[in-house]
């Protein structure tokens, strides 16, 4: 019998781990539980890019989202009452056909996941030693401010467009 | 070892249970949340690609696109409660003003 690696056992646990919780999002009927389920989904996905020795988007996914993101999430829920709804009333049929609908994405994309290979394409020039010398950190921002200054400028533009459009949007009277 | 293909397969599912939420759920803030699982499952094939490919970009792609995601998430729900405030409602089969 082969013993499996640790790496296997950490990938597999949190790989299903993720899956039950994402699930547990989409048909929970409470709102509110979903949301927990929800950061639970996103701390598995964290356990993932660390697997992935991408340590630094693991943190930000930690921060921005399960942190900042859920919080404004969970907030509204609870600012609008919204926790429990009735759903499903009106078109009783649409629940089915959304469930045919996801299992035939589901295979779709199943199809291509499973015979889709990188060999032959170009490789990257950063190696594991590099990373391992410098930090994943250090060699991300290096990048950022190098390559896609541009773009990070855009982002930066983008989030005050962000903020002022949420303000004008949610505020009663300007 | 794991390889490539067990990362798509894992984003693959994740992917299509985001997809089913968006089309079953009713409760507007719940779609909403579908959408960010489909977002994280598409970010967790671009850090996979990355990762076996010895490339740093894909990493960089996945650091705007969770900057698009907290605008999006800000301005979205903005939306709903300002939808809230005029029909006292989040279910979406009411939001039906703009329909022919």
């Amino acid at each position: 019998m082969v013993m499996p690696t640790l790496t296997q056992i950490l990938f597999y646990s949190t790989a299903g781990f993720a899956v039950l919780c994402a699930l547990l999002v989409i048909l929970h009927p409470n709102a509110i539980r979903s949301a927990l389920f929800l950061v639970l989904t996103l701390f598995a996905v964290a356990v993932l890019y660390i697997l992935l020795n991408a340590q630094f988007i693991a943190a930000v996914q930690v921060i921005v989202y399960a942190g900042a993101i859920m919080v404004l999430f969970l907030f509204v829920i609870m600012l609008l009452n919204a926790g429990e709804t009735l759903e499903g009333l009106k078109h009783p049929m649409r629940k089915i056909f959304g469930f045919l609908f996801g299992i035939a994405v589901l295979g779709q994309l199943l199809a291509i996941a499973h015979v889709a290979t990188i060999a032959g394409a170009r490789q990257g020039g950063v190696t594991q030693e590099m990373v391992a010398k410098a930090g994943n950190t250090e060699l991300l921002g290096m990048l950022l401010f190098s390559k896609y200054i541009y773009p990070f400028e855009a982002v930066s533009i983008l989030l005050l467009m962000a903020i002022i459009g949420s303000v004008i949007l949610a505020k009663r009277k300007l | 070892m794991i390889g490539l293909n067990d990362y798509l397969i894992l984003a693959a599912i994740l992917f299509a249970i985001g997809v089913t939420g968006v089309l079953t759920r009713r409760n507007a803030i719940v779609i909403f949340m579908s959408i960010e699982l489909m977002l994280n499952s598409v970010n967790l094939t671009f850090v996979a690609f990355a990762h076996f490919m010895n490339s740093l970009d894909g990493q960089i792609f996945v650091f705007f696109i969770m900057t698009v995601a907290a605008a999006e998430v800000a301005v979205g729900l903005a939306i709903i409660i300002s939808i809230f405030r005029n029909k006292k409602t989040v279910n979406v089969d009411d939001m039906n003003i703009m329909k022919w």
